[in-house]
């Protein structure tokens, strides 16, 4: 049996959010009827010129500044050239061989805590093509130019991905970075992130690459996990039973699962490459570079750092808060209102019941029906035993689904906790009384007998009762 | 008020300003020559008579409005590669035969801004691949000195039309010497800027690194005027320069006292004796002006056509690839699926000179070949372009003939490409180098025209015009019209 080692590199397309398009005046945005958003440059007609837009170089060198990789002084910006209905002008204005970032890295955590890092051998800028509609016309085709131009900024990866699901953790960690630099919003559905993998395996120990597949166009991390799990299978049954992998196109198909052959590297368009001549190289000088990185916000792995050193967070829980930045953002509201000693308390909270009702209802951060100030207060009813943990489950909820304060709540429905060890006692004494047999029983040394009587009090109080004043209280009772 | 059209547009500001005569009245009389002359020369392949009156009527009345310009009611032609809003814009091909542009080319709102009126729009080779304008899907012109004779190309109905007093003035594109050539063909003063010079927005690419506008007129003086309008920065060409537009028309009449000229021995290299003879006749004005002349060598000068006919080719292989019979201009009819509707609408839209371009310029950009050519040709442009830069360290202006022979005969040369690009082998280097050019009548060689070229640094525009206009104001060469159009 051969040991197969899986190597993959992602291409990911990041559409960058710009309000126009990257050489035209054109609206980027999402959604409008088709060719509403295309004038005459994405038309490709006849005289027009591509303008670059400035914004989009802006944000390629945020990017680029991100990950510690070297901002290209001079770049070029490239004709590819080929012949598709989408593509306008026949050519995309891309960028070839002087990409404007070259060489960064970045480290991902995996759920198991090791931390990988991957290789970023570039980042570039280019154009989006239009969509071919095929649904609803017969024996023709539509065209829709909107999305044609809309600036690109492509992520080269090394090979450095041994497995589907590091691929995965480094596609999220880029899908995070690009969020908190808000250069791209991030929408898998409507395509603002998607990715091509490219695919090999080979013998563990063997230095060179396997022949590569490419599966294009993957966008959501479940299908980039599922079609490479499927290219590998694929590869290593095709190896194992005698045959050789051949270097190709692939397209997943999601609803059969599986990848299948677009075209091989013998059908592969030449792209005849060459400068654009319509374009100036774009030069970049030390002060412009200056000014970005004074724009960059602190990054997700700063922030997750920061947060386990002021908040005593472990390492994994900072990484979880710091997924996106509106979330490490809540998070530290809610921290500082319940104070540092309690920021443990907080973390626990944003990333159990708040992440829970935000992904049971299908929402953003951004969108979440109970704000920082809401949460803290919740928590302070806590933290000052006026309400159980348990009791604070039932109070989120109607918060989340009804609004208002967790005081305004407690109050309207009674929830506030007994402490008054008098009303606890007189409690535990009737529950005491009720069941003769099994304060017998625990008596005789059946000590689990415990949980029982704590539950019978807590059903009594409707869960009411301070769990540690119950506790104590029990203990003496039931000793008596 | 028959002679309006030997007026020169200094003077023909002048009658207008004067009130001696109309726009409308201006328009109307270079329509009727246009009615009668064109027939026989096929310079126009749209002729826009009532938007042009209209505009007359417009320009008459900012006039009248007490608005002044030096373009302000003067007609002209357009070469039919600018798009023209609302006009068909062919660029001589069946291609765009359909193609009513949507908008004006900056050269066009420019010159409408100024008040200057469209007459129509001009012959023109093929998507300007052409030495003689014979590619033109709209027929061959005429040269006006001698109709079995070819006007030169591309810009050929813009050259011809000048000649032939059509208009005041024409615009044209230089790419390899599209407007120096058929200016010297057809004995009129046609200017080439330097590349970035005047806005490539509007214009149909060609080769968009060396396609530059310019202006055909019968005179530097008339050429500085136009110049003055079209030259400027463009925020939608990214290769036009953002530089101040000097007045040219006040930069004429300084004295050539001290200038240095440089004359090219490359470009007298197997030269004919009498057209060479012009030229040394044209050095001898010129340090009788007071100029200095002495020989230069440009040693890589010889190797502009082949390094032309890489990089020509390939950008406009690319830049033809939207022509695709999707979104405008030719379809072929009836297509079977995507591959047929993209080569049967190139195959019929496309005549056999640009088809033959395309094919060049793929092979040289593609995988194998493309250090061997594309890139090779590139490190060639440079060399070319650090001779002029040397060159320019010892002289003012360079100076040598725009053709190496008159114009020939319809039909001469265009079944043999080669023969046909040779045409071009002293222009195409100002066009590699990005450097402005001119060239202006200095004689007749068999009763047919000849042109000087002066080639000058980059932005030197103002010292060009003035060494020609003091060259014209010591000759009559450019007075001189073809007989029949006096």
């Amino acid at each position: 049996m051969i040991d197969w080692e899986v190597v993959i590199g992602l291409e990911i397309h990041a559409q960058l959010a710009t309000k126009s398009k990257i050489f035209s005046g054109s609206a980027t945005a999402y959604g409008a009827p088709p060719n509403t958003q295309a004038n005459l440059v994405d038309l490709a007609y006849p005289g027009v010129l591509p303008v670059l837009n400035a914004e989009a170089v802006r944000m390629a060198v945020k990017f680029g500044l991100s990950i510690g990789a070297t901002v290209a002084r001079r770049s070029v910006f490239a004709r590819k050239n080929y012949f598709y209905p989408d593509l306008p002008k026949g050519y995309q204005i891309s960028q070839y061989e002087l990409p404007v970032v070259k060489q960064g890295k970045i480290s991902v955590m995996l759920d198991d805590g090791r931390v990988l890092s991957i290789g970023i051998t570039r980042a570039h800028l280019e154009e989006d093509a239009g969509k071919s509609l095929h649904e609803g016309l017969v024996n023709a085709s539509g065209i829709d130019l909107n999305r044609a131009g809309t600036p690109l900024l492509e992520i080269v990866s090394e090979p450095d991905m041994r497995s589907a699901k590091e691929a995965v953790a480094y596609m999220k960690k880029i899908h995070t970075l690009v969020r908190y630099l808000e250069i791209c919003d991030g929408n898998m559905q409507e395509g603002s992130f998607r990715c091509d993998a490219n695919v090999s395996v080979r013998p563990r120990g063997r230095d060179k690459f396997g022949t590569r597949a490419e599966i294009k166009n993957l966008n959501s991390f479940r299908f980039v996990e599922k079609a490479i799990n499927f290219e590998v299978a694929r590869q290593t049954e095709l190896l194992e039973s005698g045959g050789s992998v051949v270097q190709e196109t692939r397209l997943y198909d999601s609803d059969k699962d599986e990848t299948r052959s677009m075209r091989s590297k013998e059908e592969a368009n030449d792209y005849r490459y060459f400068p654009d001549p319509d374009l100036l190289p774009v030069q970049i000088d030390e002060p412009y570079i200056e000014s970005v990185r004074a724009t960059l916000p602190e990054l997700p792995d700063e922030k997750a750092a920061r947060f386990a050193r002021e908040y005593s967070l472990s390492h994994y829980d900072a990484g979880v808060l710091c997924a996106s930045r509106e979330l490490g953002t809540y998070f530290e509201a809610v921290a500082a209102a319940s104070g540092a000693a309690h920021a443990k308390l907080a973390a626990n909270w944003v990333m159990g019941e708040l992440s829970s009702a935000l992904n049971r209802d299908g929402l953003d951060i951004k969108d979440t029906r109970v704000l920082p100030g809401q949460l803290s207060g919740l928590l302070a009813r806590i933290i000052d035993a006026t309400i159980s943990g348990k009791i604070a489950k039932e109070v989120f909820e109607s918060m989340w689904s009804e609004g208002g304060s967790a005081d305004a709540i407690i109050e309207a429905k009674g929830l506030k906790q007994i402490t008054d060890s008098g009303a606890i006692e007189g409690v535990i004494d009737a529950v005491i009384a009720a069941n003769p047999k099994q304060l017998a029983d625990y008596r005789a040394g059946k000590d689990k007998l415990f949980g029982f009587f704590v539950g019978q009090v807590m059903k009594a109080t409707e869960g009411k009762a301070n769990p540690a004043q119950l506790n104590d209280l029990l203990k003496k009772k039931l000793g008596a | 008020m028959t002679m309006l059209h030997t007026l020169s547009i200094g003077e023909l500001g002048e009658t207008l300003s004067s009130g001696q005569t109309s726009s409308v009245e201006l328009t109307r009389h270079f329509l009727a020559r246009i009615e009668r002359l064109n027939p026989a020369l096929n310079a126009l392949i749209t002729l826009t008579a009532e938007p042009a009156l209209a505009a007359a009527a417009a320009a008459d009345a900012r006039r009248a409005a007490g608005e002044a310009g030096s373009l302000l009611g003067i007609p002209l032609i357009h070469k039919d590669i600018f798009c023209t809003d609302g006009v068909r814009t062919s660029c001589g091909s069946r291609m765009l035969d359909n193609f009513i542009a949507p908008y004006d080319a900056t050269v066009v709102t420019r010159l409408k801004a100024a008040g200057a009126v469209m007459l129509g729009k001009a012959n023109m080779d093929e998507f300007a691949m052409g030495s003689s304008n014979e590619t033109s899907y709209y027929g061959a012109v005429k040269n006006p000195w001698d109709t079995t004779r070819v006007p030169g190309g591309s810009s050929g109905g813009s050259a011809a039309a000048t000649a032939a007093r059509l208009a005041p003035f024409a615009t044209g594109t230089d790419t390899g010497g599209s407007i120096r050539q058929p200016a010297a063909l057809t004995g009129v003063t046609g200017v080439k800027p330097t590349y970035g010079r005047v806005s490539r927005y509007g214009m149909v690419a060609f080769a968009s690194s060396l396609d530059q506008a310019g202006v055909f007129a019968r005179s530097a003086a008339d050429a500085a005027i136009v110049l003055k309008v079209m030259a400027g920065f463009d925020p939608k060409d990214s290769t036009s320069i953002d530089a101040p537009v000097p007045d040219y028309p006040a930069a004429l009449g300084q004295p050539l006292t001290g200038l240095k000229i440089g004359l090219l021995r490359e470009f007298f290299e197997g030269l004919e004796a009498r057209n060479a003879a012009l030229i040394h006749e044209a050095l001898k004005i010129y340090r009788s002006l007071g100029a200095q002349t002495q020989e230069v060598s440009l040693p890589h000068l010889p190797l502009s056509v082949p390094t032309y006919y890489v990089v020509a080719p390939a950008e406009c292989s690319s830049n033809l690839s939207r022509f695709d019979g999707v979104r405008f201009g030719y379809r072929c009819e009836q297509p079977k699926d995507l591959l047929d509707l993209y080569t049967r609408s190139r195959g019929e839209g496309f005549g056999a000179e640009v088809k033959r371009r395309i094919m060049t310029g793929t092979y040289v950009l593609s995988a194998g070949y493309f250090d061997a050519y594309y890139l090779k040709a590139q490190k060639v442009r440079r060399l070319i372009t650090d001779d002029f830069r040397a060159a320019f360290t010892q002289v003012d202006l360079l100076i040598g003939p725009t053709t190496p022979t008159p114009a020939f005969a319809i039909g001469a040369k265009i079944d043999d490409p080669v023969t046909m690009y040779l045409n071009d082998i002293y222009t195409i280097g100002a066009n590699l180098a990005g450097l402005p050019g001119l060239s202006l009548p200095c004689g007749f060689v068999d009763e047919l025209p000849m042109g000087l070229q002066l080639i000058g640094p980059h932005f030197s525009e103002a010292k060009l015009l003035n060494a020609a206009h003091s060259f014209q104001q010591a000759t009559d060469w450019h007075r001189r019209a073809p007989r029949g159009y006096e």
